[in-house]
């Protein structure tokens, strides 16, 4: 649309300065005006949840081209990882996506695992598929909260954060660390479920469905929800594959991809659920899909819990694991062994792997290359958010200026993880 | 020989260098030259069907020849198989053709590729650095031979040795 096209006569209340209008000196009429723009968004913005910068090309209110600039929060994890032993990775892996740090070792320790071929105990299985589905719940929460908060439903926000909090004080008791867990180790777990968080775990499940019922009394058939996500931010199937979107944000094209199912790891073939699919590939079926996915992670959760068998929660490798802590308090040996592990670290064959897991935001892969020794040659996240923004040109062009935070906020990117 | 491997050596004679399975992961060595026939190759026949271009990486061999190995890594979510592709660089020529013709995700990948470890990527639509500052002039940051500390203005800060106290 040029300049030329939108002069439409518009009518002047009688209150308007006469600076408020260019006037077309032919006819004496005011005429309205469209300008080019380009805006610079960020990189200090408070709903791009991080540091991102765009450059939006505008025409009058429509986004001709939104070019994203990265790199604000890039700290060259990769190159720390390449000169830390495995061990002293796992703490970097937290620090990716800061709001799903149990995902983020699960998928990196996993990769470990499969260049050292070593078997997980079943309970330390079920363990792991339970925090990293408590992890998912915390993640979907925190998305909801401030997607709503962004397009300005502000009780969504206080309400997730309410259950998002139990969780986190779970964490606390589990781990010892609310935000930055580090609780996943090569061959297990740091300790044990104790039954008080079983417990209180369960009792967190028995109201946590309806809780979600309330969040959709609240959304679902909100006008001003509806009206800014439908049809807001729409991808195809096609081009979401094309781009590279994994996780709610391709399956709400419809798309029919969980690494859960598709090569199961976990437990998570021992337990029944659903891939919850979309059909219009928006902002709302994003919406939906992470909601439903609550619900299937609360019910994975649940069945986990009753199926939780006893047994270690780590491989009995002493060259890999950890010595019990009450041990190493006590024992001299033992101390020696914790002491060993922690700065030495654990050799790794020669080999190279790839080990994609299923974050609450996409598919978090790790390629591993290591050539033998106790620190990976080189190693390589593949961010889901990094991918994410590559489509958001495409996904953002057309659309109105309001709409940006929407756009942005529908793949539930983090920066932290996006520029790492 | 895996059967995948197998109908891209039919499909690519000259552009097959080699195949290998380890951990239950197939990988195949390509010719850089042959890589978009390739590429042309996995996309489209519909026993391959790898729609999906997982990741773009590249890992560095200084003391090899050719240097640089750029990595991608496939999916099909149909057939639901993963394949990894290799080709090799040399530091002299450091330039790769680009998958984005196949792969629109290609294009945020291979810039950072060029950004971390200099390979360029002809025929990309905008190849610029993409995480680090656009006028960073201290070299590639991922190479082995980058120091971890980091490299410029940091080099010029004066230095206490144990002898100067």
């Amino acid at each position: 649309m040029s300049m030329d096209e939108v002069q439409e006569e518009i009518v002047r209340p009688d209150h308007y300065g006469d600076d408020d209008f260019d006037t077309d000196l032919e006819n004496g009429k005011p005429k309205k005006r469209v300008e080019d723009m380009l805006l610079n968004m960020g990189p200090q913005h408070p709903s791009t949840h991080g540091v991102l910068r765009i450059v939006l090309e505008m025409e009058g209110e429509i986004i001709v081209k939104a070019t994203p600039y990265l790199g604000y929060l890039h700290r060259g994890v990769e190159k720390l990882c390449e000169n830390s032993t495995y061990t002293q990775i796992i703490p970097l892996t937290d620090r990716l996506d800061y709001t799903s740090s149990m995902t983020n070792n699960y998928a990196f320790v996993r990769t470990v695992e499969k260049l050292l071929q070593v078997e997980i105990p079943e309970r330390a299985e079920y363990v792991r598929t339970i925090v990293a589905e408590m992890q998912r719940l915390a993640g979907h929460l925190f998305w909801l909260g401030t997607q709503s908060l962004d397009i300005g439903a502000m009780t969504v926000f206080f309400y997730t954060f309410r259950e998002r909090e139990v969780l986190l004080d779970l964490f606390e008791l589990i781990c010892g660390a609310r935000l930055t867990m580090s609780y996943y180790r090569v061959g297990g777990l740091d300790r044990d479920l104790t039954p008080e968080v079983v417990d209180r775990l369960y009792k967190f499940l028995e109201t946590f469905p309806a809780k979600i019922d309330e969040y959709n009394t609240l959304l679902q058939t909100n006008r001003i929800w509806l009206g800014r996500t439908k049809g807001v931010a729409q991808i195809s199937a096609e081009d979401a594959v094309n781009f590279g979107l994994t996780g709610p944000a391709l399956r709400g094209s419809g798309v029919n991809y969980d690494i859960r199912k598709a090569e199961p790891y976990g437990v998570y073939d021992k337990v029944e659920w659903e891939v919850p699919l979309g059909k219009n590939g928006d902002t709302y079926d994003r919406y939906w899909i992470r909601v439903e996915e609550m619900r299937q992670s609360a019910k994975i959760i649940k069945q986990c819990l009753d199926q939780l068998p006893e047994g270690s929660i780590a491989v009995d490798l002493p060259t890999l694991t950890y010595p019990p802590r009450n041990k190493v308090e006590t024992d001299m040996e033992s101390l020696i062994h914790h002491f060993m592990i922690a700065t030495e670290g654990f050799d790794v064959p020669e080999g190279e792997v790839y080990c994609g897991t299923e974050a609450p935001k996409g598919e978090l892969g790790f390629y591993i290359v290591s050539q033998g020794g106790n620190k990976p040659y080189r190693l390589r996240i593949r961010p889901p958010s990094f991918i994410h923004m590559g489509a958001f040109e495409h996904m953002a062009r057309g659309y109105m200026i309001s709409d940006i935070i929407t756009i942005f906020g529908t793949y539930d990117i983090v920066m932290g993880e996006c520029d790492r | 020989m895996h059967n995948i491997a197998l109908k891209i050596k039919k499909a690519c004679p000259e552009g097959f260098v080699a195949e290998k399975e380890a951990f239950g992961e197939l990988t195949v060595v390509v010719s850089r030259e042959h890589l978009l026939t390739v590429c042309r190759f996995l996309l489209e026949d519909p026993s391959l069907d790898f729609d999906l271009l997982v990741d773009v990486c590249s890992v560095d061999f200084p003391n090899e020849s050719p240097r640089f190995e750029v990595v991608y890594h496939f999916y099909s979510l149909e057939k639901n198989h993963r394949l990894r592709i290799k080709a090799r660089v040399p530091e002299e020529d450091c330039s790769i053709d680009s998958v984005c013709v196949f792969w629109q995700s290609a294009n945020f990948m291979e810039r950072e590729v060029f950004d971390m470890m200099g390979i360029s990527f002809n025929g990309h639509p905008d190849l610029r650095r993409i995480l680090m500052p656009e006028d960073y002039e201290e070299g590639w940051p991922l190479r082995k031979d980058f120091p971890v500390e980091g490299r410029g203005w940091r080099d010029d800060f004066a230095k206490l040795s144990q002898d100067s106290g």
